[in-house]
């Protein structure tokens, strides 16, 4: 109950974060690529309730930011005018889950712009590129993971339930891929491909190079679970009632494996959404315009951004709760999957 | 004008060496290189006067490969080789002015093909040895010898005949040319005048491109510049001391250059060098970018920053106008049949949004760009070309005049089609390691999403790039900068000519592939032996006009100079043209009770 329960709670958080992520054209104020170039590198605007005569207001409201007279990195908060937050505003054009055309935004302000989290090099809204940097960040973790898993249970199931040389060719290929200096061959095969691709195009290629590297670990754990479970009586029973080998591992053998799958996923996610950020990071991940967590931390190579703009960190900052969310499900997962473990076993002694 | 010393500006030397000499009388009597002896004629410098002693250290962006001005090619070893040799005449980087340096004076004769040049007397190489006209004979003989192979051969062939070097007296030279140049004495900036006594032996053996490594022995290599070599550490630092046979000094009598060692640290990353120069291991810091020079600026105490104005660096964007003949992929062809359109690559230009450049980019210490002569270039900078603002709805005119359409993209946007409705996508190769382009690209894109063009940024590692851009010739468009190395734009003469090989969109070409970039060959090569500076001028002004029309580059922004230096080293003056912090090193000083505290 305790277990189901914590599993319960990490599920609903983790829901919930992806679910503001997933809508981040309805949470981010503004379109991502979208330049204020009057307005680079803008600190986070302050939400306020009291003006500067001491009187309180019931909207929140915020103070335009006006640049330090001869300087062009320094601002300065024009209390002249209260910027009132409103809600459900109508502004940029975005499609919410990819195919519902909408302009209606969480937030934003009448005449002028709302950057609670600050603006980047460009002018850029640092709160909407987060958001929709989540997009690429979680959905490359999301789908690289599901490839890993689908190759790791393939590639498992076939060398635990078959056996003999298939196994060893197969786990001698997998100790070969464990071995590989992953980012290293990430960058030569970023560098074989063409020079010129479209965003779309690098954010699959991108995943696809990440999920087939990484499906080693996935695959030693599954063939264990094999191996186990054809030995186990109800699998002889059903072989003795002459169930063909597909049969056997589509009904019997892989549900037993579900549980280590679950939580090898929710292992994989995030670090490969870390994958994802590093290669971005690099400048090797989806192209300039479009955000991801990775390229929006890229500016940080740079000593002067380091020193002088603290709030280019956040999308580290961000990740965090993710990550932790993850880790926790995992944790979860697997006390579930140990709690099954003897759960059976002991009815297995008993009968 | 290009007679002798007569310029008003010099007007300082003659009373200079005058007061120079009673320095000597009245100064200190303690006989020590610093004091100069009577017979020697040295230059005076008016420059606040120094305190000798101390070291000075400054960071390098690597290793320089040799100290040998002779198969120098980068940029840090001639960085190096700037402060351990000296040239007959040399540009004041301050004033851009020739000055006379090694030669006290020169005179050009009347039909401009002989150049009178008298060296001054008593000289010594670092090493002690006398200077006099066998060594320019020596030098000028070598940098010309085919089999040498030395980068300034070239400089020195005018009109198709090398220059030819006559010694009149052991002080006296005369350069005989085969064609009036239009650059006149400055054609010896920069020609460091080597010893014979050291290179004569391995010339003969034909081993000069083998000597001059940093590995050399310290007495083994001599220059005319005010340092010479002390000691190098492989893969760290190379400390050079002062040369007590320097030919300057300043209004006291005291022999330059003041301090006693000049320390290069190499340090590959931009990054790294402003943190050096932060911890204090450094004491002055060069090109230094818009961020790093605010980041350092926050902290005035500490430091003196300097902003020298707009520098000779010009930054473009160009698209690929090569014609590879058969061998072109139908892709290629088609995106060429645009950027071969001059109101294609005009709609671009137009909407290019410089000011921004100059605003994110440069934060402000830049300058925009529309010609190829850069802002910093004072005397050469062509006042009556145009400077269109930014105008999206030109931009559109143009291209809608040139056969372009559009049509409505499904969500919001629309994209450029060409006269074939094939819509308009083209990539721009920008340099890896160089931020400030990979910006500009950024904005680029951005501008040119407004008119519909989808363009993708490519940065590329710079070496693969160059490759990309002048070799394979596989590529659409690119942004380049290229900093001058003087301010006679006859120093970017491989850009101009349609055969030079920085005639980026399409270089090295056999015949010039249209008619304005043949007009643009006739116009440079009419201004080589052009005689006066109005002609010269006149015809370069034309050629400007001429590139802005084609537009065959789009230009950007060129940035200020910026430099650091701690607030305790005394005649720190940047200067737009290279070495921009180094170029008066020998009259830099510590001030007082500010011994460095690295030593």
């Amino acid at each position: 109950m305790r277990v189901r329960r914590a599993l319960t709670r990490w599920l609903v958080v983790l829901g919930l974060l992806h679910g503001i992520v997933i809508c981040a054209g309805f949470f981010a104020p503004y379109d991502p690529a979208e330049q204020d170039r009057k307005s680079p590198y803008l600190p986070p605007m302050r939400l306020h309730l009291l003006d500067g005569q001491g009187h309180l207001h019931a909207h929140p409201f915020v103070y335009s930011l006006k640049l330090h007279k001869g300087s062009f990195d320094q601002y300065e908060e024009d209390t002249t005018e209260a910027q009132p937050v409103k809600f459900f505003v109508s502004g940029a054009r975005y499609r919410l889950l990819g195919f519902l055309p909408s302009r209606r935004h969480l937030f934003g302000a009448e005449n002028a712009r709302i950057c609670l989290l600050g603006t980047d090099a460009y002018g850029r809204d640092q709160l909407s590129r987060l958001l929709f940097g989540g997009q690429v960040s979680l959905v490359a973790g999301l789908l690289g993971a599901g490839i890993t898993l689908l190759i790791g249970l393939a590639i498992g199931a076939v060398a635990g339930y078959f056996g003999g040389w298939r196994d060893t060719l197969l786990m001698r290929l997998a100790e070969l891929f464990m071995a590989l200096p992953w980012l290293y061959l990430l960058f030569a095969i970023r560098a074989f491909l063409p020079l010129t691709v479209s965003p779309l195009k690098a954010f699959f290629l991108i995943i696809v190079v990440i999920g087939t590297v990484g499906w080693a670990r996935p695959a030693r754990l599954v063939r264990g679970v094999v191996l186990s479970a054809k030995e186990r009586d109800f699998v002889r029973a059903a072989r003795g009632f002459g169930a063909t080998n597909g049969y056997l591992l589509r009904r019997h053998i892989l549900p037993e494996t579900s549980s280590v799958l679950l939580t090898q996923a929710a292992i994989l996610i995030p670090q490969y959404v870390l994958a994802e950020m590093t290669l971005s990071f690099l400048g090797l991940g989806v192209p300039e315009p479009v955000p991801s967590w990775g390229n929006l931390l890229s500016s940080l190579q740079q000593y002067s951004v380091l020193v002088s703009h603290w709030w280019m960190y956040l999308p580290a900052v961000v990740m965090v709760p993710f990550f932790l969310v993850y880790l926790g499900l995992a944790s979860s997962l697997q006390e579930r999957g140990d709690a099954y473990k003897i759960e059976t076993r002991s009815l297995g002694n008993l009968t | 004008m290009r007679k002798a010393i007569p310029n008003l500006k010099r007007c300082w030397i003659l009373p200079a060496l005058f007061l120079s000499g009673f320095a000597f009388v009245s100064h200190r009597t303690t006989a020590s290189p610093r004091e100069k002896t009577a017979k020697e004629e040295l230059l005076v410098l008016p420059e606040k006067v120094g305190r000798p002693g101390g070291r000075l250290v400054v960071s390098l962006r690597g290793e320089p490969k040799t100290l040998n001005p002779l198969i120098a090619a980068d940029a840090r070893s001639r960085e190096v080789i700037g402060v351990m040799q000296a040239d007959l005449v040399h540009i004041n980087r301050a004033t851009q002015e020739a000055e006379p340096a090694l030669a006290k004076s020169w005179k050009i004769s009347p039909e401009g093909l002989s150049y009178t040049l008298v060296l001054r007397r008593g000289l010594k190489f670092s090493d002690g040895h006398p200077l006099d006209a066998d060594d320019v004979l020596f030098s000028f003989q070598v940098y010309l010898d085919e089999s040498v192979h030395a980068p300034q051969r070239d400089l020195l062939i005018v009109g198709g005949k090398p220059i030819a070097v006559r010694k009149v007296d052991a002080y006296t030279v005369v350069f005989q040319l085969a064609k009036t140049y239009g650059v006149g004495e400055r054609l010896f900036d920069g020609l460091a005048i080597l010893p014979r006594h050291l290179l004569e032996k391995p010339y003969q053996e034909g081993k000069l491109g083998q000597i001059g490594s940093l590995a050399t022995a310290a007495g083994q290599w001599a220059g005319l510049g005010p340092f010479r070599l002390k000691e190098y550490v492989a893969g760290q630092r190379l400390v050079l001391e002062r040369n007590p046979y320097y030919w300057k000094s300043d209004v006291k009598g005291n022999r330059l250059p003041y301090v006693d060692e000049l320390v290069f640290l190499f340090v590959p990353n931009a990054d790294a060098q402003v943190l050096k120069f932060q911890s204090g291991e450094t004491d002055m810091i060069g090109q230094l970018g818009a961020e790093n020079f605010a980041v350092l600026s926050r902290q005035q105490r500490a430091y003196t920053m300097m902003d020298a104005g707009p520098g000779l660096e010009y930054n473009f964007l160009f698209f690929n106008l090569n014609d590879a003949g058969e061998k072109t992929s139908p892709e290629m062809q088609r995106k060429q049949k645009w950027f071969r359109e001059v109101k294609f690559r005009q709609a671009v230009s137009a909407a290019v949004d410089r000011e921004a450049v100059v605003g994110l980019v440069y934060q402000g210490r830049g300058s925009a760009l529309w010609g190829l002569v850069a802002t910093g270039n004072r005397r050469w900078g062509n006042e009556k070309l145009a400077h269109p603002t930014r105008s999206l709805e030109r931009a559109r005119a143009l291209l809608k005049e040139a056969g372009f359409s559009w049509n409505a993209g499904s969500d919001g946007g629309s994209s450029l089609l060409d006269s074939d409705g094939k819509p308009v996508e083209f990539s721009i190769l920008t340099s890896s390691s160089n931020a400030d382009r990979a910006k500009m690209a950024a904005l680029i894109q951005d501008d040119l999403k407004h008119l519909g063009m989808r363009v993708q940024v490519v940065p590329l590692e710079s070496r693969s790039l160059l490759d990309r851009v002048t070799q394979s010739r596989d590529y659409d468009a690119c942004i380049m900068g290229i900093a001058s190395y003087d301010a006679d734009p006859n120093s970017d003469i491989s850009v101009w000519l349609s055969s030079g090989g920085l005639h980026l969109w399409n270089p090295s070409q056999a015949h010039p592939a249209t008619s304005w970039e043949a007009e643009i060959d006739r116009l440079i090569e009419e201004q080589m032996s052009a005689r006066t500076f109005e002609q010269r001028k006149k015809l370069y002004d034309r050629a400007q006009e001429i590139l802005a029309e084609n537009q065959p580059m789009i230009f950007l922004a060129s940035p200020n100079i910026l430099a650091g230096a701690k607030k305790t080293i005394g005649n720190f003056h940047p200067a737009v043209l290279e070495p921009y912090v180094l170029w008066n090193v020998e009259q830099l000083y510590l001030k007082n009770g500010t011994e460095n505290a690295t030593r």
